[in-house]
């Protein structure tokens, strides 16, 4: 095993001691924050089950009207993107109804 | 018009007692009837932090459950005027208690008071829900810890889904030169991440230890700190606009010189 002298030689070698010194250390704030973001998030989003799944079937709903979906494929999910959260819908698209576009859906009620 | 105020936090040990002490003392000293109320059944401790405790007779549950009147429970604190403390049963538990007959309790002891503060149990079950029933307005106490915002977090939600629309916070036990050192999160770190709106903040005062240890809350003394800080959330319960203490460190030639250092 490494004794601490010997750590403490191998590092001064490799000069990692001077570079450590002058190095900006991560303030224990910053973790404190980030990992609070991300619990508190998780936290509110657990407690919140009820409602997220409503939401959910409303979205499936209005998507549905105009393409057709992988329902069990469809993924919801939180993500912290530029220290946003953000709901990323992951929705699996099959075909596009032939109503979606507003020229299509003369031609289909003239069927 | 007479306010019930409910002090919580979600997490045990972050100053819930000692700033209902504070406050309830403050409010007084500014010439208001106060009645402080132990809602902790079963584990009593603002009397002793009042330091009252050599003084009670009856307590809350004897009054819900009609042992005794109203006022023969209620204790006159001789330091102040127009101070009383409603103290918590210590034989019973939490179940002794309902939110209809807490809300009762809170409406009659509004009649003659002008501010009632309730000091809430630890947790998120029926001592909190006792606690905060009757109540107009909350207050969150927090610290500068993970733990404590996470919990701080939990009960905000809670408070909103009961109704309070708007709960405000106290941060408590800053440390100036921790903060400085950017190893304890600042006030608006914390108010960034649990957004509501910011009561006080109190920094963390030693002299805390010695008023309790005495049972005078620090407002009684001038020289405190965390004693002025409490004065200043009091006057702030009130309705006047007092802006927050400068709790920023003086930086000194040697910690500057390190932190520039550092951030090469």
């Amino acid at each position: 095993m490494e004794s601490p002298s010997q750590a403490y030689a191998e590092e001064l070698r490799g000069g990692r001691m001077v570079f450590n010194w002058f190095r900006q250390k991560t303030k224990t704030k910053d973790v404190a924050k980030d990992r609070l973001r991300v619990v508190l998030m998780q936290d509110r989003l657990s407690l919140s089950h009820g409602i997220m799944e409503e939401m959910k079937d409303e979205v499936i709903t209005a998507i549905s009207k105009y393409v057709e979906i992988d329902r069990p494929g469809i993924e919801f999910s939180w993500k912290e993107i530029d220290k946003r959260r953000a709901l990323v819908a992951n929705i699996p698209v099959i075909s596009i109804k032939r109503g979606a576009t507003s020229n299509d859906r003369v031609t289909q009620r003239s069927y | 018009m007479s306010q019930a105020i409910v002090i919580t936090s979600g997490k045990g040990g972050v100053g819930k007692t000692t700033t209902t002490a504070n406050l309830g003392v403050a409010l007084a000293l500014s010439g208001a009837k106060v009645v402080v109320v132990d809602a902790d059944i079963g584990l009593r401790n603002l009397d002793v932090v009042m330091g009252l405790e050599n003084r009670i007779v009856y307590d809350l549950v004897d009054v819900v459950e009609g042992y005794c009147r109203l006022r023969q429970a209620l204790i006159k604190d001789k330091r102040v005027d127009g101070l009383f403390l409603l103290p918590a049963a210590q034989t019973k538990d939490k179940n002794a208690v309902n939110p209809e007959q807490m809300k009762e309790l809170i409406g009659a002891l509004k009649e003659e008071h002008d501010y009632i503060i309730v000091d809430c149990p630890a947790g998120i079950e029926q001592g909190f829900r006792n606690a905060i029933s009757g109540a107009d307005r909350a207050v969150i106490v927090t610290t500068p810890e993970v733990s404590a915002v996470r919990d701080a977090d939990r009960i905000t939600g809670l408070l909103e889904a009961s109704g309070f629309e708007k709960p405000e916070l106290i941060i408590n036990r800053i440390k100036p030169r921790m903060v400085a050192r950017g190893d304890m999160m600042d006030i608006p770190d914390i108010i960034d991440i649990l957004a509501i709106d910011l009561l006080g903040v109190v920094p963390d005062d030693d002299y805390i230890v010695v008023s309790t240890n005495r049972g005078e809350p620090a407002v009684m003394t001038d020289n405190s700190r965390a004693g002025e800080a409490y004065r200043n959330i009091a006057r702030r319960i009130r309705g006047e606009e007092v802006p927050f203490l400068d709790l920023s460190e003086k930086e000194t030639i040697w910690s500057r010189l390190r932190r520039l250092m550092r951030r090469n």
